[in-house]
């Protein structure tokens, strides 16, 4: 038990074993705050920017270098809405459901999404091509509804042009042939054991 | 140290100053409930249970996190206080499945005491019935998440006491829950030392020995200020004569 | 840099400036840059270049100039005339602009947007003179503009004690929701002993529908760190920190460059303006937490922590960030600072009324004509804000309650519309100020939906530490769901009551304490909406669909709970 704390103390210059470049960027982040703990945030969205998501040895990594416990670096990374802990979809759609959106009827377009793609806010669908989130504020209320598809802002949707749109960036990616097959297993592994 | 006066409950007491509200309130025989807070650990101000009214501010302030100061008045259970606390457990019960008849903690439950103390005989909220798993992983010991209230205490115990921090918190709001290192069994945890000190600060049926059955386990808290005592004073004095029992 | 460099650094810019005949102002803000404002720029630039003006016109992209809904929006400042606005501009009509406005000067009618509105007219433009006018990534033209003078001039003919006093002369007050006095929070963390204290702003802008924050950092970010600086001096402090929400990563990137900017001309870093005055700033990005707006669940995070709120006492003036003495005001807050000790708290002060000083920027959205970010002066009724500034709800259209304060602020009926917008009237609404979210809604908003879309969102922004928080927003929540979907009972509505007043007097932060806010003022003023939901299951406005239907409490609940849960659900043994 004590020898994982031991370990955990290990010079922090040391490069990630796996060799991956994009640890690279992470060492430059916790370089520039000198492995302070108090960079945990920044950390993390530095990992979460080159890795897409924060997986297990990602995590790990950065409790190491930072010389924080495990629970403490998976608390933090679980109470922030930013991070993701799963894989993202190939193609996202952030539907905005801040007040204004929500006065003019941005329900019904996660709705309609929902139904067309059968997944909830915050899921990805099983293929791996779309993730759909319901975003806090966009802050472009005077767009409202406001929808995000690939980075693209759209204004003043419906629930139709808004699958249109979402249509359109897959069959973009389908056409061009670089559909993902599934990678993802949504096995629900919480359950505990007995 | 310099004393302080103020009124409990309209009547003069004395105290030191420095102390928190719930000490001074606890040494006048007040019975004020806290499901957060134990003596030994830092006071957090979460469970809302000690909240009292202080007549220099129309807040309600947790008593736990409050320092005593010179001319305070305080009421420990106007009417408003009492109803609001009888809220919160209601809320307490009515969050996860607590099932005191079948539960390990039966009849020794920090949550079932306070609840029968302040008459809480139903709960007026919808059950949320989460759907949680119970960890037995571990050699020693299980948790529970159905009957985990969420104090932290474990979280506490084991950072600043054991030193190990392998208890946190994931997630937040209702979704929040008690998680050893990354989410693992706790039984493949590299950083527990299986001490127990976390099962015994729990107030609930949620941290137990493994293989209690129903109402038989007993939890002693008196091992804190030994353990504190000993690290602070290099002295190490048994309470209650080293008897068993909760306080 | 002296402050006889930043006087030539201004005089220079100015030259360049008068050297044009013509500037471009092309909004480069979030809203019009999603609406295309990036290819209008290019298309001015292009067409520029096509008629060979660039001697005599320039092209620049500035931050927000205020009607969002009518963006990209273009203006056009040719010398000796008055700015003419346009708006909806497109690549076409940007070439049009150039050809027919600069070069025939011929305006274009049909895309003019008239400078004499009560849009403009109404405004009183006090942190956002700037904005829409400078290029915020060029520290040259905040300098031509006066900039950093006011720092200067603290720095060198004030001592900070005249700062604070100066601030509390002004009456100036927390702008981000709770009106607590600033220059009485500066003066308290100045006197706080300790050799190490900080100073924050908050940018952590969580309430939907509110960007004014998100607006100043992008168009004006040198003021907000001059107030900034300001404030250090005036606190002792040598270190402050920018929290940036994560959602504003244009914000961020412009700040940044502001900060590195600042540093290389010594008007920020180590002796600032060759005083001995040193002043650092660092930018802390959010992480997507509403809970982060409460001051010390803010200061958490800046941690690297879980951005849990901690009980007050001790107030961040005693102890904050790492337990040092720490100064935290809003955003918007530190952009009054600029122009409190450039013109005098007296000329601050002679705006606004009794109580509340000064100007107040909304974020006008919703149901009104035109949308978008206005700056008020404080105490203007909410039906010149919404009539005459917004342009109404628009024909066919019925005014039914404007929302302020997002989730922990209320609405306010049609028959409360001449209330003057300050701190105490709104709150005697059981409204409050917050951060400036102006929601209109008319008659197809219904309000307990209104109020199950607020609570939701508290039970999924609440961080879980306290109790009445955590699982009483999570009840009111589920009572809400009932009363929207036609299944509750009068009982129901008695709870809902209960549970409003508990959540609000025993919650640990500002954001528990606020959450019931929604449900009890549109309790208050449409109650019988309510009661049409439970006693007719009826939902007036037509959105809610009565799908289910009430249970009777005991002979069905019973049954279902010993269902639900395999067996009794509790004894008390």
């Amino acid at each position: 038990m004590v020898e994982s704390r031991t370990r955990s103390a290990a010079s922090p210059d040391l490069p990630h074993p796996s060799g991956d470049p994009r640890f690279a960027l992470i060492d430059r982040t916790l370089k520039r705050f000198r492995f302070q703990q108090d960079a945990l945030i920044e950390v993390l969205h530095t990992a979460q920017e080159a890795f897409g998501f924060l997986e297990e040895d990602l995590l790990i990594y950065v409790a190491r270098q930072l010389k924080l416990p495990l629970s403490w670096v998976y608390g933090v990374a679980t109470f922030y809405h930013f991070f993701s802990l799963q894989p993202q979809g190939e193609h996202n759609c952030i539907v905005c459901m801040g007040t204004a959106c929500y006065v003019k009827r941005a329900a019904e377009i996660v709705a309609a999404l929902q139904t067309a793609y059968g997944i909830e806010a915050g899921q990805t669908t099983p293929d791996g091509m779309l993730s759909i989130t319901a975003a806090r504020c966009l802050g472009s209320c005077g767009l409202a509804p406001v929808l995000i598809v690939d980075g693209q802002v759209l204004a003043r949707e419906t629930p139709e042009t808004a699958i249109a749109a979402v249509q359109l960036a897959i069959e973009a990616s389908a056409a061009a042939g670089n559909g993902r097959s599934s990678q993802l297993d949504d096995s629900y592994d919480e359950e505990g054991d007995l | 140290m310099a004393v302080i006066t103020m009124t409990i409950n309209d009547e003069l007491v004395s105290g030191v100053e420095g102390q928190s509200l719930l000490t001074l309130i606890r040494e006048q025989g007040i019975e004020l409930p806290t499901l957060c807070h134990l003596e030994g650990l830092e006071a957090r101000g979460g469970c809302r249970l000690c909240l009292v009214e202080v007549q220099s501010t129309h807040r309600l302030l947790p008593a736990c996190t409050t320092t005593a100061q010179e001319g305070m008045a305080i009421q420990t259970h106007s009417e408003r206080l009492v109803r609001y606390r009888r809220m919160i457990l209601e809320l307490l019960f009515a969050e996860r499945n607590h099932v005191c008849a079948v539960c390990v903690m039966n009849g020794r439950c920090e949550l079932q005491d306070e609840a029968a103390k302040i008459g809480m005989d139903h709960v007026r909220y919808d059950y949320l019935v989460p759907e949680l798993p119970l960890d037995a992983s571990h050699d020693k010991f299980i948790i529970d998440h159905n009957r985990c209230i969420l104090c932290t205490r474990c979280v506490s115990v084991c950072d600043s006491v054991e030193g190990a921090h392998t208890w946190d918190v994931m997630g937040r709001g209702v979704n929040s829950r008690v998680i050893t290192d990354l989410n693992q069994p706790w039984g493949v945890s590299r950083s527990c030392t299986s001490c127990g000190k976390c099962v015994q600060v729990c107030p609930t049926g949620a941290l137990a020995n493994k293989g209690s059955t129903v109402a038989e386990m007993v939890k002693r808290h008196d091992f804190l200020q030994w353990i504190l005592d000993g690290r602070e004073k290099k002295q190490w004095v048994m309470q209650n004569g080293g008897s068993e029992g909760r306080r | 840099m002296k402050r006889s460099d930043l006087q030539a650094m201004a005089r220079r810019e100015l030259e360049r400036q008068q050297a044009v005949r013509c500037r471009l102002l092309c909004c480069a803000s979030t809203p019009c840059l999603s609406s295309g404002a990036a290819t209008v720029q290019q298309a001015l630039e292009q067409a520029v270049t096509d008629n060979k003006l660039d001697a005599e016109v320039a092209v620049v992209s500035t931050g927000c100039m205020g009607p969002c809904s009518r963006g990209p929006m273009v203006t056009v400042q040719v010398a000796g005339q008055e700015d003419i606005y346009y708006e909806n501009v497109t690549p076409e009509s940007a070439q049009r602009i150039v050809v027919e406005h600069v070069m025939a000067n011929q305006p274009v009618a049909e895309k003019i947007m008239p400078s004499d509105l009560p849009f403009f007219a109404k405004q009183h433009k006090i942190v956002l003179a700037n904005s829409g006018l400078i290029d915020p990534e060029r520290l040259e033209d905040y300098v031509a503009r006066d900039g950093y003078s006011a720092l200067a001039h603290a720095l060198r003919e004030m001592t900070p004690e005249e700062v604070c006093a100066e601030i509390s002369k002004s009456g100036l007050r927390g702008r981000g929701g709770a009106g607590y006095p600033t220059g009485l929070k500066w003066d308290l963390v100045r006197k706080a002993p300790g050799e190490k204290k900080y100073v924050i702003a908050n940018g952590d802008e969580g309430d939907p529908g509110a960007y004014m924050d998100r607006t100043l950092m992008e168009s004006d970010p040198h003021r907000l760190l001059e107030g900034m600086a300001i404030a250090g001096y005036a606190v002792g402090a040598d270190q402050g920190f920018l929290y940036v929400r994560g959602e504003y990563p244009i914000a961020a990137k412009r700040l940044e460059k502001a900060i590195r900017t600042a540093e290389r001309r010594g008007l920020l870093g180590s002796r600032v303006l060759e005083s001995s005055f040193s002043f650092r700033i660092d930018i802390r990005i959010g992480a997507g937490a509403f809970v982060c707006g409460e001051e010390t669940a803010l200061m958490a995070s800046i941690m690297g922590r879980r951005g849990q709120p901690t009980p007050r006492p001790p107030y961040p003036a005693q102890s904050g960030l790492w337990e040092c003495p720490t100064l935290i005001n809003n955003v918007e807050t530190f952009g009054n600072i600029v122009p409190i000790i450039a013109h005098g708290a007296d000329w601050f002060a002679s705006v606004g009324t009794a109580k509340s000083k000064g100007s107040k920027i909304f974020a006008l959205a919703g149901k009104v004509d035109t949308t978008g970010l206005i700056e008020v002066p404080m105490g203007i009724t909410l039906r010149e804000v919404i009539y005459d500034i917004g342009g109404g709800v628009g024909e066919g259209h019925t005014f039914k309650a404007a929302q302020t304060g997002g989730p922990s602020g209320g609405c306010i009926p049609a028959e409360h519309l001449d209330t003057p917008m300050d701190y105490e009237s709104l709150r005697a609404l059981g409204a409050i100020m917050g951060s400036g979210g102006l929601i209109v809604m008319d008659n197809a908003s219904c309000m307990p939906d209104v109020a199950k879309f607020f609570m939701e969102f508290c039970t999924d922004e609440s961080c879980g530490k306290c109790v009445p928080c955590r699982v009483g927003t999570v009840q009111m929540h589920r009572i809400l769901e009932r009363i929207t979907n036609g299944s509750a009972t009068a009982a129901d509505l008695q709870i809902l009551e209960e549970l409003c007043t508990m959540v609000q007097e025993t919650s640990l932060c500002g954001l528990g304490q606020s959450a019931p806010n929604p449900v009890l003022s549109t309790l208050r003023f449409y109650r019988e909406e309510y009661e049409a939901h439970i006693q007719r299951r009826e939902c007036p406005a037509g959105v809610c669909k009565m799908t289910e239907a009430p249970t009777l409490a005991l002979m069905e609940a019973l049954p279902r709970r010993i269902r639900e849960l395999g067996t009794i659900p509790m004894s008390l043994a």
